[in-house]
């Protein structure tokens, strides 16, 4: 486990999005900062025992996301022109929708949910 | 680019009295991992050991690595190793005699390697092969084929009664045996996650036919559960690719595969509110295909 990836075999989230989530969080805590190259798919594969069609698609996304710049033959790495505001944002966005849509199988009313999270602002 | 291919089955038919294998092609590239998934007597066995050449099809060709199979079964072995529940070992002789008889055949063998695996699977070489839990020999078997570093492994149940510590260790094995480029393997399971976790592409097998064989990425995509709720009594639309249908009351809750986004606005416009579209586990997938299939098959002799 050289790079150190985490996942819980309780996320039902596939797996992509478990390594797109993982690869985001070490750009944004700064541990990945642009212009990291990132492993190749085949060995991040290897490393973290996950298909390399999987790996793959998790590049493929963040490729079309413009976190990560691949060149043909080249490798990968973080993207020089890297909004990490937007990045943490759409992290926090991610969070927000995910409690937006608990709130809803409670049960849970716009304004009451509204309400809750005003405990916290 | 067209990525070579380490095997290619094509429209293979073996008839047995109570089995058959009808049209079955298969094709995996170099470089990926194939997993074969279906459920007892589908089939999967008889096709590794068509892979391997220890049966020929009745019709069809099978081609391994470039070779002819069975013809050139002695050519393509060198670099194929094969790992099924019911290899033998020598009883009486040790894990050591085996690595040295397997090493004398075998040029490719890598001492190294091999002492890296004895190390990993936690094995002494002393040890007697009637001495052996069956994890121990499962990991045996495994590091007697995969020291030779062959560019094709083909594996029949790897991971069958293995506990979660051993399991994992052979897993992670057969992932890191990957870590050249152009080697392969072709594995069957009964274990979805095992198949899920480590493969790149996907072939469903039952009653002796492909039902699917494709990419895992879009074979997981493809497969929804859509919840309903009905509170008119409205008539369900008949759309081709519902696999499922369990109705209960005013609740209703489909399995579909290719799903998109036309066919939850499909349902919706049929007056029917759709509460939830989930994703699938491969072992829903699974039992749902298998159940999908078994009605087709019981429509075709008329049932």
């Amino acid at each position: 486990m050289k790079y150190g990836f985490v996942f819980s075999k309780t996320d039902k989230r596939p797996m992509y999005q478990q390594i797109m989530e993982q690869i985001v969080q070490r750009i944004a805590v700064g541990d990945w900062p642009p212009n990291t190259p990132l492993p190749s798919v085949r060995e991040l594969a290897a490393d973290i025992k996950v298909s390399i069609i999987t790996v793959k698609r998790a590049y493929l996304e963040l490729g079309r996301d413009g976190v990560i710049t691949t060149q043909q033959g080249k490798g990968t790495w973080v993207s020089e022109s890297l909004d990490m505001k937007r990045l943490q944002r759409e992290e926090l966005a991610e969070h927000l929708a995910h409690a937006a849509k608990l709130a809803d199988s409670l049960g849970i009313s716009e304004a009451e949910l509204l309400q809750m999270l005003k405990k916290y602002v | 680019m067209d990525v070579p291919l380490a095997i290619a089955c094509r429209k293979i038919n073996k008839r047995y009295p109570h089995f058959s294998l009808s049209d079955v092609d298969l094709s995996v590239e170099e470089g990926t991992v194939m997993g074969l998934v279906g459920p007892n007597g589908a089939g999967k066995s008889t096709i590794l050991r068509m892979v391997m050449g220890l049966i020929g099809p009745d019709s069809g060709s099978v081609t391994v690595l470039g070779h002819r199979m069975p013809d050139e079964q002695m050519a393509a072995k060198r670099d194929i190793g094969f790992v099924a529940e019911d290899m033998r070992l020598y009883e009486s002789q040790s894990i050591a005699f085996h690595m040295d008889f397997v090493k004398s055949i075998f040029d490719s063998w890598d001492d190294t390697y091999a002492a890296n695996l004895l190390r990993s699977f936690d094995l002494k070489k002393e040890q007697k092969v009637k001495g052996l839990s069956h994890g121990q020999r499962v990991k045996a078997t495994l590091l007697l084929a995969l020291a030779r570093r062959p560019k094709l492994l083909v594996f029949d149940e790897p991971t069958t009664g293995l506990d979660p510590a051993v399991r994992k260790e052979v897993i992670d094995e057969m992932m890191n045996a990957l870590e050249s480029e152009s080697h392969s393997i072709l594995f069957s399971s009964h274990n979805t996650l095992d198949v899920e976790q480590i493969s790149d592409y996907i072939t469903f097998i039952y009653g002796g036919r492909i039902i699917e064989s494709c990419n895992k990425e879009d074979f997981m995509d493809g497969w929804r559960r859509i919840r309903l709720s009905n509170p008119d009594g409205k008539p369900l639309p008949m759309l081709k690719n519902i696999k499922e249908m369990q109705q209960h009351g005013r609740l209703c809750s489909l399995t579909v595969d290719q799903y998109d986004e036309g066919v939850a606005e499909h349902l919706r416009q049929s007056g029917l509110k759709v509460d939830a579209v989930e994703r699938l586990t491969l072992e829903e997938i699974f039992l749902s295909n298998v159940h999908h299939a078994k009605a087709n098959l019981s429509k075709e002799a008329g049932l």
